[in-house]
C-alpha cells in the first residue's frame, strides 16, 4: 500500500490545482457545453491527463510512426522496380483473400501509395485500439475508481472529465497524423497525398474516440467499457475485410462504406486523394460523442445506462466451500470474457474462412494470374496459405485475450479484492490457478472456435465441409502454444516483478507487430524467429511438426512456474 | 490462559519506509484486544504480516500455534478478517460474497447469517458495485461473524458505518466475546476501544509504546485533580509528580502522576478540602499522550 502511487501522484495534484482558478476563464467562450460551467476545471484535467499518460503517449506514437517509416522503406527495398510493383497490382486485385487481410490497392506509380495501402487497415486498427484505451482510462475507469468523485468535488464541471479524454486523444492522432505525413514528406512523396494519409491516421482516431465517448457511458466498469469498444472495433473491421475481399466491382464491397476502417482506405492517398472522405469520420466521431455528452447529461455518477439487475440473495452451490469458492469465483470473473471471444472469433472465422471461395475463381480470369498462383503452389497452395495466415492473425488477436485473462490476476491484487481471498483459506496458487485455467484451456477454446469458424466457412464455400473443419480445427489448436507463452510472459511478471506486469502488453505487441509486418517488410529471419507465431506450423499446406510445439509449450509451462513460485514467494501489493 | 498471538520485534521496511520497527504484540485467547495508532503508524501492516500477506524483514510471529506465513492456509480456516477499505466484485451480490468468503473460512453459520443481515440492514441482493462505503464494510463484517472462526481481525472496521451501525458492531462483538472467541481490534474510535476491549496496545511509527489494561495504562499517567482549599495552597507547586498547576486564591486545577496522587491528597486535606473533583485520564489523553511528537512529550 505504502509508496504506491502517491509519490507522483502528489505534485500532479499540485500542478492541478494551481491551474483550477483560471480554468472557468478558459471555457466561458465555449459554445455547446450544455449547463454554464459543466466544463469548468477542464485545465486541470487536461495536465492531469497529460501527465499520467506522459510514457505510454509517447510509446504508442513512437510505434506507430516507426510502423509507418519502416514499412514505407522496406517497400521500397522489397518493389524497386515498377514491374515488381504492378505483379503485385495484380495479384491484390485478383485476390480477395489478400484484400481481406491487407485491404485495397489503389496506385503501385508511388511508394506513397504502396505505403498507404500497407499501412491504412493495421495502423488504423491500432490507432482505434490506442484510442479506445485512452477515453477509458481518462473517463469511466477513473469513475469506477472514485477517484473522479474526488476530483468532482472541486471546482470540475460534469462534462470536463470527458472532454479531457477527448481532447487528449484527438491531439494524439493530430500528432501521429502530422508527424506521419513529415515522415512520407521526407521519404520525397508529394505533399498533398502526404496531408491525405496524415488525414486519414488523424480522422479514424477521431472516430473511435467519438465511439468510445457513447461505450464508457454504457457499463459501469472500464473493463465493461473497454469490452464494448473492443467489439465496435472487431465490428467494424470485419466490415472492412468483408467490403474489401467483395472489391469495387459491386456484390458486398458497399459494406465497406459502414467502417471508418474502410472510409480512411477509401481517401485514395497518393492515388487521387479524395479528400471529402475524410469528411465521413470525422462527421461520424463528432456525432458520436454528441450523443456520448447525451448520455453523459442523462445518468448518475459512477451509474451506468445499461441495467443492473438485483442479483441472488445468496450463493449458489459454484461458490461455495473452501475450494468450490475460489474456483466459482474465478470462473465468475472470467467466463464472461471467454464466451465473448469464443463467439467473436467464431464469428470473424466464419467470415474469413467464406473469403475462400474467391481464390478459385481466379484462374478463369487471366492467364497472368495464373502464373502468379502456380508460383504459390497453385491453387490448392494458395488457398492454403490464405486460410492458415487466418486462423494465424485470429491466434494474435485471441494472445490479447490471454494476456488479459493473465492480468485480472493483478488487477484484483491492486485493488484490494485478492486480499480477503487470501486472507482465507485459500493458497496462492489456488488463487492464480482458479484464474490462470482460462489463459490456459480457455486459449485453446478460443483457439478451437476460431479454427472451427474458419473451418465452417471454407467448408460451406469449397466443399468437402468436414474435412475443411477438421483441418481448420486442427490448425486452430496447433495455434495456441503461441498464446501460451505471451500469457506465460505475464505470469512470469506478475510473480517476478509485479509492478511490470502490464509490460505483458508490451511483449504482446511487439510479438504481434513483427508477426503481421515482419514478412511483408521482409525482416530478417532472426528477427522473425522472436515471434512464437513464427514456430507455428502452417496447416493446412505445411509440413506438420511436433517439436516446435513440444517446445513452446515447455517454455510456456517454466516461465508459469517460475511466476507461480513468485507468486508463492512474494509480498502480496509490495 | 494461551496466547492467541505474539510477536516480537516485527520489522518491515517497504524502500525506505520502515514500516515496522521492532513491534511487539500478544493477544491472549478469548480476549479483546484494541489496537491503536495514528495513521500510517503500522497497524494495518502488522496485520497483514500477521495474515501471511506479507513477509516480515526480521522478528518472529506466532498465529494461533503456527508460523502465520508457513502456515498460513491452514491458520487461515480458523480465523475471519475485515480489512478497513472492503472492495467488492461487481457482478456478485452481497449475499454471494457473504457465502463465498465465509464459505473460504470454513462455513457460514445461516442462522447468524440471516440475523446479522437483519441487524445490519442489508440488502443481499445489490451487487458489489452498487453499495456505498457502509454497505460494503457491512459485507465483510457479516462474513466475519457468521462464520465459525476462533480469531476475528478487524482493521478499522467501523470506517463508513452510520453511528446507528456502529452500535450494532459493537453489541455484536460484545456477543462473540461472550463466545469466547478471540478478537483483534485496530481502531481509531476510541470510545469503542474503551467499550470492547480488555487490553489496548498502542504503536508508533511502527514500534509498540503502550500496551496492558486499560487501568494499568491509567496507572502510568496523570490524573486530573480539581479543588477549592480552605486556605491558600502556597507549596504544592513543589510536590513530586504535578504539573500544570493553576492557582486562583483558595481554587487550584492541576494534573498530577498517578503514582504521587496519594502524596497530593495528603498535602491538600492538611489545608483543608472543600470540594474536590479528581477525574482518571481518559483514553483520549493516553492516545493524545503519545501522539504528541518526539519531544513533546511530557
Amino acid at each position: 500500500m505504502k509508496g504506491f502511487g502517491t509519490g507522483s501522484s502528489d505534485p500532479e495534484l499540485k500542478t492541478a490545482t494551481g491551474a483550477q482558478s483560471q480554468a472557468p476563464k478558459v471555457m466561458t467562450g465555449r459554445k455547446g457545453s450544455g449547463r454554464a460551467g459543466s466544463d469548468d476545471g477542464l485545465r486541470t484535467l487536461m495536465k492531469l491527463a497529460a501527465r499520467r499518460d506522459r510514457v505510454m503517449l509517447p510509446i504508442w506514437i513512437y510505434a506507430l510512426l516507426a510502423t509507418v517509416g519502416s514499412t514505407a522503406y522496406s517497400l521500397k527495398k522489397l518493389y524497386p522496380a515498377q514491374a515488381d510493383r504492378d505483379q503485385l497490382a495484380t495479384s491484390i486485385a485478383s485476390n480477395p483473400s489478400l484484400r481481406a487481410l491487407y485491404g485495397p490497392l489503389y496506385d503501385t506509380h508511388s511508394l506513397g501509395a504502396l505505403t498507404a495501402w500497407r499501412v491504412l487497415g493495421f495502423g488504423g486498427l491500432l490507432i482505434g485500439i490506442m484510442v479506445m484505451l485512452l477515453v477509458t482510462r481518462h473517463t469511466r475507469a477513473e469513475e469506477e475508481s472514485g477517484r473522479l468523485e474526488l476530483l468532482g468535488s472541486g471546482a470540475v464541471g460534469r462534462n470536463a472529465p470527458l472532454t479531457a479524454a477527448l481532447t487528449i486523444a484527438c491531439t494524439a492522432c493530430f500528432a501521429i497524423g502530422l508527424l506521419a505525413a513529415v515522415v512520407m514528406i521526407v521519404l520525397g512523396q508529394g505533399w498533398a497525398g502526404a496531408l491525405a494519409f496524415g488525414g486519414c491516421l488523424f480522422s479514424v482516431g477521431v472516430a473511435i474516440a467519438g465511439a468510445q465517448a457513447v461505450a464508457v457511458q454504457l457499463t459501469e466498469t472500464g473493463r465493461g467499457a473497454n469490452g464494448i469498444g473492443a467489439l465496435i472495433l472487431g465490428v467494424a473491421y470485419l466490415l472492412r475485410t468483408v467490403g474489401d475481399a467483395a472489391g469495387s466491382s459491386g456484390g458486398a464491397g458497399w459494406v465497406a462504406w459502414l467502417s471508418p476502417f474502410g472510409w480512411i482506405e477509401r481517401v485514395h492517398p497518393w492515388a487521387g486523394n479524395r479528400w471529402w472522405v475524410v469528411v465521413l469520420p470525422l462527421a461520424a466521431g463528432a456525432v458520436a460523442a454528441a450523443v456520448g455528452y447525451r448520455l453523459q447529461s442523462a445518468r448518475d455518477l459512477g451509474s451506468g445506462l445499461l441495467p443492473q439487475r438485483p442479483g441472488p440473495p445468496a450463493a449458489g452451490p459454484g461458490l461455495r466451500g473452501v475450494f468450490g469458492g475460489v474456483i466459482g469465483l474465478g470462473r465468475r470473473l472470467q467466463q464472461p470474457a471467454l464466451f465473448g471471444w469464443m463467439a467473436g472469433l467464431l464469428a470473424f472465422g466464419v467470415v474469413m474462412g467464406t473469403l475462400a471461395k474467391g481464390i478459385d475463381q481466379l484462374l478463369q480470369e487471366n492467364k497472368q494470374v495464373e502464373d502468379i498462383i502456380t508460383r504459390y503452389g497453385g491453387v490448392q497452395g494458395l488457398t492454403d496459405s490464405y486460410l492458415a495466415t487466418s486462423v494465424s492473425f485470429l491466434g494474435m488477436a485471441a494472445a490479447f485475450y490471454a494476456v488479459q485473462a493473465v492480468l485480472r490476476l493483478r488487477s484484483e491484487e491492486t485493488s484490494g479484492r485478492a486480499e480477503p481471498v487470501l486472507a482465507a483459506s485459500t493458497g496462492r496458487l489456488a488463487w492464480a490457478g482458479s484464474h490462470l485455467i482460462y489463459p490456459a484451456v480457455g486459449s485453446l477454446l478460443v483457439m478451437a472456435c476460431a479454427g472451427l469458424g474458419v473451418g465452417i466457412g471454407a467448408g460451406a464455400v469449397l466443399g468437402d465441409f468436414w474435412g475443411w473443419v477438421g483441418r481448420m480445427l486442427r490448425a486452430g489448436l496447433v495455434t495456441t502454444p503461441a498464446l501460451w507463452i505471451v500469457a506465460a510472459v505475464g505470469v512470469a511478471l506478475f510473480g517476478l516483478l509485479p509492478k511490470w506486469t502490464a509490460a505483458a502488453y508490451g511483449v504482446l505487441g511487439v510479438v504481434v507487430f513483427i508477426a503481421y509486418l515482419g514478412p511483408a517488410i521482409n525482416a530478417s529471419q532472426w528477427v522473425l524467429d522472436l515471434t512464437p507465431f513464427t514456430h507455428i506450423p502452417k496447416i493446412p499446406g505445411g509440413v506438420f511438426h511436433w517439436t516446435p510445439l513440444v517446445w513452446m509449450t515447455a517454455v510456456a509451462a517454466l516461465l508459469s512456474g517460475l511466476g507461480l513460485d513468485g507468486v508463492r514467494r512474494r509480498d502480496l501489493l509490495p | 490462559m494461551t496466547t492467541a498471538i505474539s510477536a516480537s520485534g516485527l520489522v518491515k521496511t517497504f524502500g525506505r519506509t520502515r514500516a515496522l520497527d521492532g513491534l511487539d504484540l500478544t493477544v491472549e485467547e478469548g480476549e479483546v484486544l484494541g489496537f491503536l495508532g495514528p495513521n500510517g503508524a503500522g497497524k494495518s501492516t502488522t496485520i497483514r504480516v500477521l495474515l501471511g500477506l506479507i513477509r516480515a524483514d526480521s522478528g518472529t510471529a506466532t498465529l494461533l500455534g503456527g508460523d502465520p506465513w508457513r502456515d498460513r492456509v491452514a491458520l487461515h480456516k480458523r480465523l475471519a478478517y475485515v480489512p478497513g477499505d472492503v472492495t467488492l466484485w461487481r457482478n456478485l451480490s452481497g449475499g454471494e460474497v457473504i457465502d463465498l468468503l465465509g464459505g473460504l473460512h470454513g462455513g457460514v453459520n445461516a442462522a447468524r447469517r440471516a440475523d446479522l443481515l437483519e441487524r445490519f440492514e442489508l440488502d443481499p441482493t445489490k451487487k458489489g458495485g452498487q453499495y456505498s462505503k457502509g454497505n460494503r464494510q457491512k459485507v465483510a463484517l457479516i462474513a466475519a461473524l457468521a462464520s465459525d472462526v476462533e480469531l476475528l481481525v478487524f482493521d478499522e472496521p467501523t470506517s463508513g458505518l452510520d453511528p446507528l451501525m456502529e452500535d450494532v458492531f459493537r453489541q455484536c462483538v460484545a456477543e462473540e466475546r461472550e463466545r469466547g472467541r478471540t478478537i483483534l481490534l485496530s481502531s481509531h474510535i476510541l470510545s469503542e476501544v474503551e467499550a470492547l476491549c480488555d487490553r489496548v496496545d498502542i504503536i508508533r511509527a511502527g514500534k509498540t509504546v503502550e500496551t496492558g489494561t486499560l487501568s494499568e495504562l491509567r496507572h502510568l499517567t496523570r490524573t486530573t485533580v480539581e479543588a477549592e482549599l480552605s486556605g491558600p495552597a502556597p507549596r504544592i507547586e513543589a510536590l513530586p509528580g504535578v504539573h500544570d498547576l493553576k492557582a486562583d486564591g483558595t481554587k487550584i486545577h492541576c494534573q498530577v502522576d498517578t503514582d504521587h496522587l496519594d502524596g497530593l491528597l495528603k498535602a491538600l486535606t492538611a489545608i483543608g478540602v472543600r470540594t474536590l473533583v479528581s477525574r482518571p485520564p481518559t483514553l483520549e489523553e493516553l492516545f493524545l499522550r503519545h501522539y504528541e511528537p518526539e519531544g513533546a512529550e511530557r
